[in-house]
């Protein structure tokens, strides 16, 4: 009964919303008013302060924002792109990104770049790739995340050992992980995880020459060795220099929270922990962060956030000007001094003073060698296939190759269904 | 006779008004039922036999979900444990239950600070019981292994250790039960008329013997409601698992619970018809469950 009238309220406060919202959208004198969706609390104050000085310059067209919990936003986004009511202007992300735009609900952008003669130039390759399906490309560009080797400094001092330089090769990481390894005290030298696929094994198959997925998005790459071999390297951290605490003790403790405590001297980690090191008193003292190492050569993830347009939004005219107001060198300052890394080449130099304790131009050398995030239209499906597996592998149950075998054939699986 | 017939005609109309009213009273209930319950179920079952596309595009694909459901070695595995669990906590959680519910029916100092406390993890959300469990079981910093380090036992790794995990769950799902099955039979023991226990101690039967001979007959009634309730229950375990268990804990194949292999499908990997199948499945274990529950009850549930 309790429950019914819950519903009963929710069902409600939705048709009463749902009718209240019908004054929306454009009218007859060049008035309009879109809505934007994004997902994270932190930002919704750089946000609104970014509308403001897109009024400036466009006092007719109103922005609300809609701010969902990354939770739940997609599931809503789903939700209303299945019944045809969209958000005008959104953020995306690149594993939801192919299922998107292959189902056609996402405006296609190009002829409006070239219309407007924008630049595309300020941006990085490997981000705009990200945001390309069947040679047309749907969003500009907002932010971006890359990779870095985050140590502890006080360890490495207290081992006597040189902090990680941009010289360092895998070699050199496994020596010094040997060398911080202090077993007595619960000190390790590093945290081979992978509870989190972009900040650990990506980087390490990419840099070792593999590939997750080819670029026509058919074929896992799995079955290549140096995939396997980059994976095997990242493993044998655990299980032959025995440098890093096991799979089950970074599932018991996750392995930020280890190195947040001091117990681990080195992690692979995106830029986007940034805000939590610096919160965390000690991390902010005694972490800093340098280039991954190089194996067959120095490479990384790029993940950023894409601002797209709904196909079926009715001020698409509006929604593109605020779209560009939005990937601007203006707009990207603005985001630079909240602590998010612009997608803008130039303006990122208020980001890096925005941290001075850290070496944060670490994140956009990676981004110079960064290669896009993988993804295709079931992302999900293929990324929780190499997730289970590799998990198995990491816990003993079966061995690298083993799992290597077994992704690279369920993958296959889903990529061919696609 | 003309009058009658008019009395006659008179009640039915008054009847039919009856029926209205009566119907026009319960409506809110029964459509919410039928809208937000009865309805959901037919189309889940018509959703199991399609395949999902994205945004709500679905096509039909006969049995093809059902095959690939039970084609997953992982149904075996959610199947069971969610089996051992439910027949491990649920005679578990309704032993001590009784032993606390008869306990809190004397009259003692802190009562209802007693019953307070035993109802607490009711009123708790289910996320944050498996937030707290989990740090409790950390096999390296939880209080859990540290006091059994006191007593010089090298405590397991509770959460990641395969042959620990669900007794574990277990725990926590024990420990969650009893709340709700305490109040219930509490209302059952306070409906056992103290007389009984009067002319039961005046023969000379101790407390223990009038235990197991008044209040467990009595009680059987509400016993038996329980323990429908709690076997209900304990097949849709989810929440707590979802929060202490992560998909890439090594110990997941004996942790994961049906609802929660649901969640991976319909959630995480979007496969709603493969879910759809999974729900149906589990429904139909419930309800074959319960009919048998019922069936059973003529043997041991007294009713006065």
């Amino acid at each position: 009964m309790k429950k019914f009238y819950v519903v009963l309220i929710i069902f409600l406060v939705f048709t009463l919303g749902a009718c209240s919202s019908n004054d929306e959208g454009a009218s007859a004198d060049g008035k309009a008013t879109i809505k934007y969706a994004y997902w994270d609390k932190n930002q919704e104050d750089m946000l609104k302060d970014i509308v403001k000085a897109f009024n400036k310059d466009y006092p007719n067209i109103q922005v609300k924002l809609e701010l969902t919990p990354y939770d739940q936003y997609f599931t809503k986004l789903d939700a209303a792109a299945t019944g045809g009511s969209l958000p005008d202007v959104f953020w995306m992300n690149g594993p939801n990104f192919v299922k998107y735009a292959s189902n056609e609900m996402l405006e296609p952008i190009n002829n409006r770049i070239k219309d407007d003669e924008l630049d595309l130039s300020p941006y990085p390759k490997g981000l705009l790739g990200l945001y390309q399906y069947e040679d047309k490309t749907y969003a500009l560009p907002k932010d971006y995340d890359t990779v870095g080797l985050w140590y502890n400094k006080k360890l490495f001092d207290e081992a006597g050992i040189d902090y990680p330089n941009e010289a360092w090769k895998w070699d050199d990481l496994v020596e010094a992980a040997k060398a911080l390894t202090n077993p007595d005290k619960d000190i390790y030298g590093i945290a081979a995880f992978i509870q989190d696929a972009q900040a650990s094994y990506f980087n390490t198959i990419l840099a070792n020459g593999g590939y997750i997925i080819s670029e026509d998005k058919t074929e896992s790459g799995f079955d290549d060795p140096n995939t396997i071999d980059g994976i095997q390297k990242y493993y044998d951290l655990i299980h032959k220099h025995k440098v890093s605490p096991t799979h089950a003790q970074m599932e018991t403790t996750d392995a930020t929270s280890m190195f947040e405590s001091g117990k681990v001297a080195m992690m692979f980690q995106a830029s986007y922990m940034i805000p939590q090191f610096k919160a965390n008193e000690y991390t902010n003292e005694h972490a800093d962060v340098a280039l991954l190492p190089e194996m067959q050569k120095r490479s990384n993830v790029i993940h950023g956030l894409g601002n797209v347009i709904a196909k079926n939004s009715e001020n698409k005219d509006a929604a593109w000007k605020f779209v560009t107001f939005l990937s601007s060198e203006k707009a990207a300052v603005m985001q630079a001094e909240s602590g998010i890394i612009p997608a803008y080449e130039g303006t990122q130099d208020a980001w890096t003073k925005s941290t001075p304790n850290f070496n944060l131009q670490v994140f956009l050398d990676m981004a110079e060698v960064a290669e896009p995030y993988p993804v295709s239209k079931d992302t999900s499906k293929w990324s929780t296939i190499i997730q289970d597996n590799l998990a198995k592998a990491w816990s003993g149950q079966i061995t690298v190759e083993e799992a290597s075998e077994k992704i690279d054939k369920q993958m296959e699986e889903v990529l061919a269904s696609e | 006779m003309k009058d009658t017939k008019v009395a006659t005609r008179q009640m039915s109309t008054l009847k039919k008004n009856d029926i209205f009213w009566g119907y026009l009273f319960i409506a809110p209930t029964l459509l919410g039922l039928l809208i937000f319950y009865i309805f959901p179920v037919f189309q889940t079952f018509y959703y199991s036999f399609n395949d999902w596309g994205d945004f709500g595009n679905y096509s039909w694909s006969g049995l093809q979900n059902y095959k690939d459901m039970f084609d997953d070695p992982q149904i075996w595995y959610s199947f069971r444990n969610t089996l051992v669990y439910a027949f491990v906590m649920v005679p578990f959680s309704i032993a001590i239950s009784i032993v606390i519910a008869v306990l809190l029916n004397q009259k003692i100092k802190g009562l209802t600070i007693y019953r307070t406390l035993f109802f607490l993890p009711v009123v708790t959300m289910p996320a944050a019981i498996g937030m707290i469990w989990k740090w409790l079981y950390n096999a390296d910093y939880g209080i859990i292994n540290h006091m059994l380090e006191w007593f010089s036992i090298d405590g397991p790794s509770w959460l990641t250790d395969p042959n620990w995990v669900l007794i574990s769950i277990i725990i926590v799902g024990t420990w969650s039960a009893i709340g709700t099955n305490m109040v219930i039979l509490l209302s059952g023991l306070q409906g056992i008329p103290k007389s009984l226990y009067e002319a039961a101690s005046l023969d000379g039967a101790s407390p223990i013997y009038s235990f197991f001979k008044i209040t467990l007959p009595l009680l059987s009634p509400t016993i038996f409601f329980v323990a429908v309730i709690s076997f209900i229950s304990a097949f849709q375990v989810f929440d707590f698992i979802f929060m202490m268990v992560s998909p890439t804990n090594p110990a997941i194949d004996s942790a994961q619970s049906v609802i929660y292999l649901f969640y991976h499908y319909a959630f995480v990997i979007g496969e709603k018809g493969i879910a759809a199948a999974i729900a149906f499945v589990l429904f139909i274990i419930i309800l074959v469950l319960t009919i048998i529950q019922f069936r059973l009850q003529k043997r041991w549930v007294h009713y006065e």
